[in-house]
């Protein structure tokens, strides 16, 4: 379903990542793992197209197609989502609005018609319900005034709408409480099937106990350096690091 | 012949049956009108606003007021009201409908009221709106014969709004209007008065518009101004308030229509505890213009006001923003808060505005501010990472920036609708009309 090579970044003239290979197939989770400043969440937003990011050498491919010759949201209606660390607000602008907007957008890609009112509407509660969200959440401005939880929450219900086949998600466990935390790991499981992949980007292992992944990955100084099955979190949690740096410079 | 004289050549040739008091008046404002001229860019409230367009216009004066009936089914909003309508500045009683007034409610055409009582109605006419306030007051009141007198007994409470309705045909020969509105609101009544302009397509008419609103103790008027002439028709509006004690004005001036709109809003707190909010809309196109010239008056200790206007411009359009607070010696613990924010769509299109605060009392609380800018960058990629295509995302931010205005619209026919035509003017497919109606339905459910 992806496949990065040879994956070069730089951000402000400095190298982030370094040579990234990464290949994603349908039906798996990964998790990317690693100290901060490892450039985790460089690889989730170079795929999403995020700005300030200079590729200067690799390919990634989605689906056999050059994401590089994609517009950002020409990548998001081909089913690649990520779900932000730092959601932004965006005052004015109701969940609802965003939500059938992109709805419709991704359907108008696929050649097919605008989603009947009433259906959307029966769409867009039962997935609030899932993620634990009043109803009246859908009347807000995306993200105005949430609490941290409560905008990673919105950040998997647009993904349960959306129902991206690639769903990356950067930090989604940052600033959750426990319950939280289950709701939204209930959410991004809600999304497993055969013919989807996640992409999960953390520095703690506790997120993976409610996601279980089936690769993990140890990025350092832009490279993958290990990988493994889920076993290594949780020898990551364990030892740290530092066995894999020493490992790694070996 | 100069501009002025072209002008008041119409006003001779007018049929007359005035009482000699009508016609001292409007010898006054034609004598003063023809002293003061057309106002030019070197007078400082008409920097930034060419009236060239109306002073080398030949304007006629309508005789008629008829109007294609489906086409005024589309134009009117869908609204339970009492309605009044003119047709370029001819009562057309086929199209209004008055039936069913409470007591203590009075809603006419201006030259039925002033027939019927003209000393009650003709002694508040021009009593706050004088000859000297500006060079097209004084042509307002030499011509004005036709408009609405809206008059509330104390205690009277409208149970529905009052709906005014101007439009404007495309004629061969262009017209002119002069329509005055007179609101007496008297203690603790309360009303919503609406002013819509509209009209056909191609319309290019002149019209000329003076407002006075009096608000007795207590009274409470909402005031809808809603401007969606054609985008060749010439605007020129005044609306002078004077408050009396506790009453509160809600203003509502939202601005689409209209090749050149003007309009002036003063407002007087003359009176403990009056309070008066000022919300602002303009959202303007091609090579529109809109100015805006508000102030309010702190005349009276303990007075509020709250204003804030928002304007959107895209192409070649001009918007002008003028907001004056002025808070008389003495006038202590008043509180005055104004607020324009602009959103440039296009990199031709231009803004002035200038805030003002003159304070001459000590203890208040004020603030005031203007911003001018495009859109959150940072918002338009959020959307866009979800599928939403860079039109779309601009369409949707920008009707989010209208929204905090329109938030407060109390009248949702009106809410919807401006919120509408903002969706329908933004450029490229689309259909926020849908996404507005999505939102409407879920609310319901």
């Amino acid at each position: 379903m992806l496949e990065v090579k040879d994956l070069h970044v730089t951000v402000e003239d400095k190298a982030i990542l370094n040579g990234l290979n990464l290949t994603i197939n349908a039906g798996e989770v990964h998790a990317i793992m690693g100290p901060n400043g490892a450039g985790k969440s460089t690889l989730s937003a170079v795929i999403a197209g995020k700005d300030g990011y200079e590729v200067t050498q690799g390919t990634i491919l989605f689906e056999g197609q050059d994401i590089f010759e994609m517009e950002i949201e020409e990548r998001a209606r081909a089913g690649l989502l990520l779900g932000f660390q730092y959601p932004i607000e965006i005052p004015g602008v109701k969940n609802i609005y965003l939500l059938k907007a992109a709805l419709n957008a991704q359907r108008a890609a696929r050649g097919e018609g605008e989603i009947p009112a009433p259906e959307f509407m029966k769409l867009v509660r039962e997935k609030s319900a899932e993620m634990k969200m009043d109803p009246s959440f859908l009347q807000r401005a995306v993200n105005e005034g949430f609490s941290g939880g409560e905008k990673k929450r919105n950040e998997i219900l647009q993904m349960l709408v959306l129902q991206p086949k690639l769903a990356m998600l950067d930090e989604i466990d940052s600033g959750l409480d426990i319950d939280a935390m289950k709701v939204v790991a209930s959410g991004v499981n809600s999304l497993r099937s055969a013919d989807r992949a996640i992409l999960l980007v953390t520095h703690y292992q506790r997120l993976l106990n409610h996601i279980e992944p089936d690769r993990v990955h140890v990025l350092v100084d832009g490279r993958i350096v290990k990988s493994g099955d889920k076993e290594l979190a949780l020898e990551l949690e364990a030892r740290g690091y530092d066995w894999v740096l020493e490992e790694s410079a070996a | 012949m100069s501009a002025p004289e072209r002008f008041l050549e119409r006003l001779t040739l007018r049929r007359t049956d005035d009482p000699s008091w009508v016609a001292a008046r409007r010898q006054a404002g034609a004598a003063r009108f023809e002293a003061m001229g057309f106002p030019t860019r070197r007078d400082e409230a008409w920097k930034y606003t060419d009236v060239r367009r109306i002073a080398e216009g030949d304007f006629a004066l309508a005789t008629d007021a008829g109007f294609d009936a489906a086409r005024f089914e589309a134009q009117r909003l869908d609204i339970d009201a009492y309605r009044l309508v003119l047709v370029d500045g001819v009562f057309s009683e086929a199209l209004s409908e008055l039936e069913g007034l409470p007591d203590g409610v009075q809603v006419e055409p201006l030259s039925r009221a002033l027939s019927a009582n003209h000393e009650a109605v003709g002694g508040a006419l021009g009593r706050l709106a004088g000859v000297d306030f500006s060079p097209f007051t004084a042509l307002n009141t030499a011509f004005a014969d036709e408009g609405v007198v809206v008059r509330l007994a104390p205690g009277a409470v409208v149970d529905k709004p009052i709906y005014v309705l101007l439009l404007s045909r495309a004629n061969g020969q262009a017209v002119m209007s002069h329509p005055r509105v007179l609101i007496e609101a008297g203690a603790r009544s309360e009303a919503t008065v609406i002013e819509h302009y509209s009209g056909e397509a191609e319309a290019a008419n002149f019209t000329n518009v003076v407002t006075e609103v009096l608000l007795d103790r207590g009274a409470i008027v909402d005031h809808y101004k809603l401007q969606e002439a054609a985008l060749t028709d010439l605007h020129v509006a005044s609306i002078h308030v004077d408050q009396s004690r506790d009453s509160r004005f809600n203003s509502y001036n939202l601005n689409l229509g209209g090749a050149l709109v003007r309009t002036d809003l003063v407002t007087d707190l003359n009176g403990e505890g009056a309070e008066a909010a000022y919300n602002g809309l303009f959202f303007v196109q091609g090579r529109q213009h809109v100015d805006n010239h508000t102030l309010v008056n702190h005349n009276s200790p303990r007075t509020f006001s709250n204003e804030n206007y928002k304007g959107v411009l895209d192409d070649r359009s001009h918007g002008v923003f003028n907001g004056k607070v002025f808070v008389k010696k003495d006038a202590q613990q008043i509180e005055a808060y104004q607020n324009n924010a602009n959103l440039l769509l296009s990199d031709r299109a231009e803004i002035d505005t200038k805030p003002e605060l003159v304070i001459y009392a000590d203890d208040v609380k004020c603030s005031h501010g203007a911003t001018t800018g495009q859109l959150d960058e940072d918002a338009v990629y959020a959307l866009r990472s979800r599928g939403i295509d860079e039109p779309m995302a601009r369409a949707l931010l920008t009707l989010a920036f209208v929204g905090e205005v329109m938030d407060k619209v109390r009248l949702n026919v009106i809410a919807e609708r401006v919120e509408r035509a903002v969706a329908g003017r933004l450029p490229e497919r689309f259909n926020l009309a849908d996404l507005v109606e999505t939102a409407e339905a879920v609310q319901e459910a």
